[in-house]
């Protein structure tokens, strides 16, 4: 509380203090500090040790305090919000935080002199938003459900548009709307404006409602791609009005039809064109690579002017570069460069999304441009709402017909109500010329109210609403234990059985495809590196080593050393011993038995590793642990936290504030790595007695045996931990055996730490703890491995 | 054929059929290995179970028993059906026929020895392996849900039970009982097999 109420006194101290003298600077007597060097040139007596030279640095400088204030903005709503307990989402918030600016300035200066300028939407604020959206937009899920979301986009807009329009015109020739002087052409133009759903504030609002992952895309995808149309039909009703009614024919409209057909398709091309312009550099920037990172945004950047200064759909064409160049982009570059550009990307869209936010607040203020007319207003509000509704019901009737998930009743009222109008209405309607469009401030007054409208109540309802319509269909009956594990049972032998039958998205064509970007495209524009290390698999179990590693380091810190045990037989690591009770409940008894192994071992030490996941290593859980679990209530409470979610339940992975690993990719890589240790096993017991000079090759990805980042023989040290990565522990005679002992009969070892129950045989075998980053590049250590197995002699670890 | 409850149309066969020589790899028969390859399948944490209900002769004969190596077309398909949507119109009865098999089938999936009981082994196993063990939970926890809900299965279809009494699993009547409120008839079904059919496979 108190640290809140800092804030935001510290502030108003701020902007009262210091932003309004520079205001009144400004605006005031110009004339008097005409030309500062002028002046001293002229009167110069003495030497002037320290000058003050507001002019010599206004722009910059005003542009620096507004983006500063603008952050001030979030930071005092992020602490505002904890005790308005999530009812108003950020965005609304940073709105009305806007209107307190505007108040500010405009109470110092009488007149707006911060405004939301089109140009300064559209060129600076905009770009870097759409960007990182598309840049981290989850292909696979965008392309299996693209057909919906150009029917959503597509049709949608132009439904809306053309009914928003012909309705506001309908009850304007009936005179609700009192002296307007509109006609039908500037009302569709209208309609144009105002029909787009905006992917910023859909984002913004999104964030904090979880929805399922197919609803999400399927909105977010319409407002990313309903920006070509409206741009057709803005342009084409701008040109339309200027030319005047009686000038419109056929002619005229075939052509409107088919810019639409050039504009999106043209926008998507140079948005592809571009994104294989950055795949081929960042192929080649392997010496440059403290600024790879940069080519991103700035040919991000380039392809939206291209198109725009093509009048082209520049909103599309960044939406394909992102698109596109994803996939590459992140396998060529350095591990390095990949994560600069996520946080550099989260840091520049969240920044301008605030800027955003405040700037339309901050136009509000404005006496000029408010002309209130209830009527029309009104109206609009209602219409927009009323067609929206009624065009996501008919479109999704179609569409369910031919989608193998169809779509829920839920997600549609959610769809539908989801649809909320943002800056991008806003920047379209500044944009109008007064000169054709006399009646220019009505029709922006009524499109800032509907953006408020939308964002701020659209937004505060949303949660409540969703949660309602949900609670409302579970309520039935608490669900006894059994029905829980069956419901979700359930789920899942569904979506494996849909996967079975090979849902829509694979089928010839999409097999087609994946042949022809796997032969060519990624030839094209893949380092040959990157190309033979893209195995999903590969990746997913290098993501795995490096989260042991991270635990396995963060772990030996937190008890202070590394805690090791030698003993010939087990290892018995007491939690309860060695921490207060309040840690008996997460870490378990561990006790390894390694007798089983047959190794030949003189010594060996043991880590204790808390994570109990190992299903080679019998746990046994303290009573305390077992007492609750038979507690009903727990045992129900448990069950919902930890159980698998089904595809339908995972939440969707685009978040503004956030790029890390969602829920459900955790759970896809604990489910396949139990499910590769379970495989592993039966591979080590069928492979019992054979002889350990047996050396494992590469095997066919469908028997799962990883090839492992090997484990070098004495004497080749060297090849491993390079410089640039230190090896993790030097001074322990350890190695990165294993984690997977019955792998100990092969060359190939895994150097994932996630069990150190046995570390190495022969102290005289230096393993070293980490070839999983050998190089820079992440993908080398396979690479190594490769390499590897061609040279060495099937080297045993048995002697 | 046996499949007088679960039919299936012309249309969805040709289609199942091209996808069935696409995971078998144009060959005649499918084994277990075809269907592991599919990568949508490894984020699913029952799919050894359910590879597994392929290839269990209860789920294609009368009375089969035990599992088979590889599967041809007409068992897979007979797999497949159901999944299928009960008709519209149909009695009753015929609803209630289609209920059984499909539970059946899910029975099935649960009792892994065909011995007739779901027995506290095999379901602790199921629990287990739909359990996320991120968090705290270990196995023992889960060993613990699994005896709550068949706690809870017992009192329901058997009454209260006496400490001492043993509970030999869950039968076939129990589990009805039990998913007595579930619709499975109408949420059991892959849309893909949706259409509207009344032409018996082959």
């Amino acid at each position: 509380m108190a640290s809140s109420i800092y804030f935001c006194l510290l502030r108003t101290v701020f902007l009262v203090c210091f932003v309004n003298p520079l205001i009144q600077g400004l605006s005031g007597d110009v004339n008097l500090v005409k030309d500062h060097r002028d002046q001293l040139g002229n009167n110069l007596t003495g030497l002037p040790i320290v000058t003050f030279d507001w002019h010599h640095v206004q722009t910059p400088f005003q542009v620096i305090i507004w983006v500063f204030v603008a952050g001030l903005a979030k930071l005092s709503v992020i602490e505002l919000n904890h005790h308005v307990i999530n009812v108003i989402p950020e965005s609304g918030l940073l709105i009305m935080m806007g209107f307190i600016l505007g108040g500010i300035v405009w109470g110092a200066d009488k007149a707006q002199t911060f405004k939301l300028l089109p140009p300064t939407f559209f060129f600076y604020l905009l770009p870097q938003i759409i960007l990182d959206a598309s840049y981290f937009m989850p292909n696979k899920l965008f392309f299996s459900n693209l057909g919906s979301i150009l029917i959503y986009a597509i049709f949608g807009t132009c439904w809306n548009a053309a009914t928003v329009g012909l309705s506001l015109w309908g009850c304007h020739e009936a005179g609700v709307m009192g002296n307007l002087d509109i006609g039908l052409l500037q009302f569709l133009l209208f309609g144009s404006l105002i029909a787009a759903v905006d992917p910023v504030a859909v984002i913004a609002v999104f964030e904090e409602v979880h929805v399922n992952e197919v609803l999400f895309i399927l909105v977010f995808g319409e407002s990313l791609l309903n920006d070509g149309v409206t741009v057709v039909l803005y342009n084409v009703f701008d040109a339309f009005v200027a030319l005047g009614g009686p000038r419109i024919d056929a002619v005229e409209i075939s052509k409107g039809i088919f810019s639409f057909v050039v504009v999106a398709f043209g926008g998507s091309f140079l948005g592809i064109v571009f994104a294989i312009l950055l795949s081929l550099l960042t192929r080649c920037t392997k010496h440059i690579q403290i600024i790879e990172a940069g080519f991103i945004f700035v040919v991000g950047y380039l392809a939206y002017l291209t198109a725009d200064m093509l009048s082209l759909s520049a909103i599309l064409s960044v939406t394909f570069c992102g698109i596109c160049c994803q996939k590459y982009v992140n396998a060529n570059m350095d591990e390095k460069s990949v994560t600069t550009v996520r946080h550099a990307m989260k840091v520049l869209a969240n920044g301008s999304e605030t800027m955003i936010f405040v700037f339309l607040g901050v136009t509000a203020i404005d006496t000029e441009i408010w002309v209130w007319n209830t009527g029309f207003i009104l109206l609009t509000l209602l219409f927009i709402f009323i067609y929206r509704i009624i065009g996501v019901f008919l479109l999704t009737l179609m569409l369910n017909k031919f989608r193998l998930v169809p779509i829920e009743f839920i997600d549609q009222v959610v769809m539908s109500y989801g649809g909320l109008r943002g800056a991008v209405a806003y920047g379209l309607a500044a944009m109008l010329d007064q000169d054709k469009i006399p009646e220019k401030n009505p029709i922006l007054s009524t499109t800032l109210i509907v953006v408020y409208f939308t964002v701020i109540l659209q937004g505060i309802t949303m949660k409540p609403l969703v949660q309602w319509l949900k609670v409302k269909r579970a309520a039935h009956s608490d669900l006894k234990l059994i029905e829980k594990v069956n419901n979700r049972a359930f789920d899942h032998i569904l979506a494996a059985v849909e996967d079975i039958c090979g849902r829509i998205g694979d089928n010839w064509w999409t097999r087609g495809w994946n042949r022809f970007e796997e032969n060519y495209i990624s030839w094209l524009l893949m380092k040959p590196k990157a190309r033979k290390n893209r195995d999903y698999l590969f990746s997913i179990f290098h993501k795995l080593n490096l989260e042991d590693a991270v635990n396995y380091v963060s772990e030996g810190e937190r008890q202070g050393s590394l805690a090791f045990i030698r003993s010939d037989e087990a290892a018995n690591v007491d939690f309860k011993k060695q921490f207060d009770s309040e840690f008996t409940d997460v870490m378990p008894d561990i006790m390894v038995d390694v007798s089983n192994y047959e190794l030949g071992i003189e010594k060996f030490s043991v880590t204790s590793i808390i994570k109990d996941t190992i299903p080679s290593v019998s746990l046994d859980i303290h009573g305390q642990d077992r007492k609750n679990a038979m507690d009903d209530i727990n045992a129900n409470h448990l069950l919902q936290q930890h159980l698998y979610r089904s595809r339908k339940n995972h939440r969707h992975k685009y978040s503004r504030s956030d790029f890390g690993i969602n829920q459900s990719e955790n759970e896809v890589q604990e489910i396949f790595q139990r499910t590769m240790r379970s495989r592993l096993e039966s591979f080590k017991t069928a492979k019992m007695g054979v002889s350990p000079a047996k050396k494992i090759t590469k095997h066919h990805k469908k028997e799962l045996t990883h090839k492992m980042a090997n484990g070098h023989p004495e004497g080749t040290g060297h090849l491993y931990g390079d410089e640039e990565n230190p090896v993790v522990f030097p001074d322990m005679d350890t190695s990165t055996h294993n984690s997977l002992p019955w792998l100990m009969e092969t060359d190939a070892v895994a150097p994932s730490q996630r069990a150190q129950w046995h570390l190495p045989w022969t102290p005289n075998r230096l393993r070293r703890l980490a070839p999983m980053r050998i190089s820079t590049y992440s993908t080398d250590s396979f690479l190594m491995a490769d390499l590897e197995e061609h040279e060495e002699k099937p080297q045993t670890d048995h002697e | 054929m046996g499949l007088e409850q679960n039919y299936v149309s012309l249309e969805q066969i040709s289609l199942l059929h091209n996808r069935f020589k696409q995971l078998s790899q144009n060959e005649e028969t499918l084994r277990r290995d075809d269907l592991k390859t599919i990568q949508d399948l490894e984020s699913n944490p029952i799919r050894s179970q359910i590879i597994e209900a392929f290839f269990d002769s209860r789920n294609f004969q009368k009375d089969g028993v035990g599992s088979v190596e590889e599967i041809g077309f007409e068992e897979f398909l007979t797999v497949m059906s159901y999944f299928r949507a009960p008709p519209q119109h149909i009695t009753e009865e015929q609803r209630e026929k289609i209920r059984r098999s499909k539970l059946r089938f899910l029975f099935n999936m649960h009792d892994t020895d065909n011995d007739g009981t779901i027995t506290l082994e095999e379901y602790r196993h199921v629990v287990e392996e739909l359990l996320s063990r991120s968090g705290a939970l270990g196995r023992e926890t889960a060993k613990g849900i699994a005896d709550a809900a068949m706690l809870e299965v017992a009192s329901i279809s058997v009454g209260p039970m006496a400490p001492d009494d043993f509970y030999e699993g869950i039968t076939f009547e129990h589990f009805l009982k039990i998913l007595n409120g579930v619709e499975i008839e109408t949420n059991m079904h892959i849309r893909f097999l949706n259409m509207d059919a009344t032409v018996l496979c082959k």
